[in-house]
């Protein structure tokens, strides 16, 4: 291979990942590439390692007849052999498609058969069972590889083998043909496609994302670039494979920064992973860090009162001043000194205790998060950002840069990203790392990237005076007030939804003069609130008809405003009234989908009674509704509605007042 | 784990229990039981409340010493078994109040578990210098093996008095596994267990029977996970045998579904 070196370390020529491999195998082959956890101590690999390994495995499929083009699925558990295998498809030029491992065999079905999967790479039994539970289905089926043997010595079915298997006639293979898989690598091109994706597919049949190596890797080689990701860099893969945010990070970014990739031991142990590698770079979605800082605070509920009464004071200090800290704004020398001292006692512990101690650069995205939650992270010393992207993108739109953290916005375009804002709201975005089509589906494809390249995501959103992008909301959901402003009713509800008190929230306000909203309050959060005041109650709908509950909600509503009245484009959609609704919306009574999102028209229709009132001006109306009881029964509930007429401010001058 | 049996296959018989009666004072706890193991087998043994299906397992493991009859493992006849003579001759069991160190962690527990096989004296251990080092580290590896197999890597430091009821059942199973027993006796493994909790618990009871070949003796109130998983069961009442067969025959049995099972079987 000795021929190849200048040509592959000038930079240009690194244009697949198993070139990227090769090129890491030369230049540090001796470091660690690969750390998974097994019987209790963490195994690594070198890069060289891996690159044998994978170079073995890709062998090996070539002798199962896999060709240049042909897909490998790949489903399990974040495991190395299935990293590796991903690579080890694209040597032969082949496109590896990772599956949700979680997924039910049915659901596999429709990507099997979409990208004719004539081999699969699984990690256990249980996929095994999957993939023959559907073979009758996928007929081109042929070859089940498992990684973990553990149950499978009764398994007759001449279809399935052990991934080792693979590996040794590979390695035989490489042996007498040392020149075969370097040749198929060298016939590999950077628009070649490196992977498919199958996005979820909330509305019809899932779409198989085909990006190109030359787009990931500009994603890949902007993150690392944006950040300064260098070889010295730890991340734990634990975020499914099937995911993109996982293929950028702990693939592609992995293999053009170098960095080491830890693989956790299960599923459960992610906590105790987390503590003992102690990552550099991290990624989670919102919930994540979600339940982390409740089982911090459900632990600091239990602690003895001295550390109580510490935990308490120096988060007080750290609301006040940490973020800006982190940020380099200036901060008052007391404070510093506050802050200080809290980094020893509180916050450095605390870091230590999530895990996070080495954490330069964490990201979070495919959700909006709670800025509330945002802020706890950053303020205790964790640069924790967002991004902004999607499949289509590779996950790569817009970055939080380091210091210029905007805690509402999904931060500037990232580079190499173009972004435009159509006429209608909607964000449009020009790039490398753009999808290069949806498979088998010419149709979806020139439905979202015009003629002009410009991909449509779908999402409305506008950039702010900073340049910044915010979100908010799916555009076809964007709808205008009577008055022409724009109205985005999910921004609106997440900004209620953001309050611990807060469960649900609809917003109505399309064609009309004035936004209005229903509010949901949160049952455990607003009856502890009560039982610390000393307000009996004797249910949700009591609950929610209390005067002081309705005095909570208002400030909430309140604070909303505020910042609404921030935002030139979003000051016209401030809730002018609000009220509390008598029961939780529910998906037995079909206000909810089964993954909890508000179905607007049907909430609107039914209640139309308490959406007249709220636009007449009434200061109260009466409602009887039928609930369906868990056991099938059904009963009435009624109740005598308060409405409230909330505070609005005017444009851009509001947000220091409530706050 | 290391060591896999080829196939499963059900052998010799390795345990026989001839003519065993058992009383306390005036009561009868098994009256003149006759039964086989055969080896590599799932045998199950039920009976309602007060059959005498635990004081059976307490004969076998040589807790109990039964007045008439004897125990013959693997040829060898005992008039009196011993627990410690059971242990030795690779019999494990659970129990069906869970036994292990609620203070403990659960890789400390199933440790406790590999205690027979260590060979290193009390004062090797205690100053851990030289070959006491060095069995500790190939009998922690054993343990991670248990570990990984019951799938409980992430409770591997947790104090067992923290988890719930179903692991910490599970973690008993470690704990006997740790022995690498060639005949498991299991007290009531699945009692108190949600159903999710029993198909884990009788898939690991499975695994370890047919990965490790090992030889399983169960007492279960579980009707269907019994007739599930066992290969032939012995049926008691009132300390009496009233039937001896495979699931099948067990269940179209008339004196035993007078006894037992109920009109609705």
């Amino acid at each position: 291979m000795a021929a190849t070196t200048d040509a592959a370390a000038s930079g240009s020529a690194l244009d697949t990942f198993p070139r990227w491999l090769l090129q890491h195998e030369r230049v540090r082959g001796g470091k660690t590439a690969t750390r998974e956890k097994d019987l209790g101590i963490w195994q690594s690999w070198t890069w060289q390692q891996v690159a044998a390994e994978t170079r073995a495995m890709a062998a090996g499929l070539a002798e199962l007849g896999f060709q240049r083009g042909d897909h490998l699925a790949i489903i399990g558990d974040n495991r190395p052999r299935l990293y590796w295998a991903m690579c080890a498809a694209q040597m032969l030029g082949g496109i590896p498609v990772p599956l949700y491992q979680d997924a039910v065999a049915a659901e596999m079905v429709f990507a099997l058969q979409d990208a004719e999967i004539r081999i699969a790479i699984v990690e256990d039994q249980e996929q095994v069972d999957k993939l023959l539970e559907v073979r009758e289905q996928c007929p081109a089926l042929a070859h089940i590889l498992y990684d973990d043997p553990r149950g499978m010595r009764h398994y007759k079915q001449t279809c399935v083998q052990s991934v080792d298997e693979i590996v040794a006639m590979g390695g035989i293979h490489n042996r007498n043909q040392p020149e075969f898989i370097p040749g198929e690598i060298a016939q590999g091109r950077g628009d070649d496609v490196a992977i498919m994706l199958y996005t979820s597919g909330t509305t019809g049949k899932p779409k198989g994302v085909c990006q190109t190596h030359s787009a990931l890797i500009a994603a890949a080689t902007g993150g690392c670039s944006f950040d300064n990701i260098s070889p010295a860099d730890e991340i734990l893969s634990y975020l499914p494979m099937a995911w993109v945010g996982d293929n950028l990070f702990s693939y592609a970014q992995a293999l053009v920064a170098g960095f080491t990739v830890n693989c956790p031991e299960s599923g459960e142990t992610v906590m105790t992973d987390l503590r003992e590698i102690g990552p550099t770079y991290y990624f989670a979605p919102p919930r994540v860090f979600e339940n982390l800082l409740t089982q911090v605070m459900i632990r600091m509920e239990d602690a003895g009162a001295v550390k109580r009464g510490l935990f308490h004071y120096f988060m007080a200090v750290a609301k006040r001043c940490g973020a800006e800290i982190l940020d380099g704004k200036p901060v008052a020398a007391a404070d510093r000194l506050l802050y200080a001292m809290g980094n020893l006692l509180i916050y450095g512990p605390l870091r230590n205790v999530l895990g996070m101690s080495r954490i330069r650069v964490a990201y979070t995205a495919g959700a909006a998060i709670g800025p509330d939650l945002f802020r706890f992270y950053r303020s205790i010393g964790i640069n924790l950002k967002q991004l902004y992207g999607q499949t289509e993108t590779c996950a790569y739109v817009c970055l939080q840069p380091d210091r210029e953290i905007e805690f509402d916005s999904v931060g500037k375009p990232a580079p190499q990203v173009e972004i435009r804002i159509a006429a209608n709201g909607e964000i449009l975005v020009r790039g490398p790392m753009l999808l290069k089509e949806y498979f088998k589906r010419p149709d979806a494809t020139a439905e979202v990237i015009d003629a002009e390249g410009w991909f449509h995501t779908g999402d409305a959103g506008f950039l702010d005076a900073a340049g910044q992008l915010k979100i908010i909301d799916r555009a076809k959901d964007v709808g205008k007030l009577a008055t022409g402003a724009m109205f985005a009713p999910n921004y609106i509800e997440n900004k209620l939804k953001f309050f611990p008190h807060i469960k649900e929230a609809v917003a109505f306000g399309h064609d009309r003069d004035m936004v209005c909203a229903f509010v949901n309050i949160d049952m455990g959060a607003v009856g502890n609130w009560a039982e610390r005041r000393g307000l009996a109650y004797s249910g949700y709908t009591d609950l929610a008809g209390k005067a002081e509950v309705h005095e909570l909600i208002q400030e909430c509503v309140e604070k909303v405003n505020a910042e609404l009245a921030h935002d030139a484009m979003l000051a016209e959609t401030q809730i002018h009234r609000f009220l509390i609704l008598h029961k939780e919306l529910d998906p037995d009574d079909d206000e909810l989908t089964r993954t909890r999102k508000v179905r607007r028209s049907f909430i609107a229709e039914k209640y139309g009674v308490l959406i007249d009132a709220l636009y007449a001006g009434k200061a109260s109306q009466y409602i009887e509704t039928v609930v369906k009881f868990e056991d099938g029964r059904s009963g009435k509930v009624a109740a005598d509605l308060g409405i409230r007429d909330v505070k609005t401010f005017p444009a851009g001058a509001a947000a220091k007042q409530a706050a | 784990m290391a060591e896999t049996v080829s196939e499963r296959q059900i052998g010799d018989v390795v345990l026989d229990l001839r003519n065993i009666s058992l009383a306390f004072g005036g009561v009868n706890a098994l009256s003149d039981i006759s039964f086989d193991v055969r080896e590599h087998e799932i045998r199950a043994i039920i009976g309602p409340n007060g059959a005498g299906k635990s004081s059976m397992l307490n004969v076998i493991n040589g807790v109990y010493q039964p007045q008439q009859g004897e125990v013959v493992l693997r040829g060898q006849r005992f008039e009196k078994m011993s627990p410690g003579h059971a242990a030795r001759a690779g019999i494990a069991r659970t129990f069906q109040n869970i036994a292990l160190f609620k203070g403990m962690s659960v890789l400390d527990n199933i440790m406790t578990g590999r205690n027979l096989k260590m060979k290193s004296n009390i004062l090797q251990q205690a100053v851990w210098w030289g070959p006491a080092q060095r069995e500790e580290l190939a009998h922690r590896e054993k343990v991670e093996e248990i570990i990984d197999f019951l799938e409980i890597q992430h409770i591997r430091k947790t104090p067992v008095g923290r988890l719930p009821y179903g692991l910490q059942k599970r973690v008993d199973l470690g704990r006997a596994l740790a022995m690498e027993p060639s005949i498991l006796l299991l007290d009531e493994p699945m009692a108190g267990m949600n159903i999710e909790e029993k198909q884990d618990m009788s898939r690991f009871i499975l695994d370890v029977n047919d990965q490790l070949g090992t030889t399983i003796v169960l007492i279960e109130h579980d009707m269907g996970v019994v007739m599930d998983i066992s290969d032939r069961i012995v049926v008691l009442d009132y300390g009496k045998k009233i039937g001896d067969d495979t699931p099948d025959e067990v269940r179209a049995n008339p004196e035993v579904i007078a006894a037992y099972l109920g009109a609705s079987h």
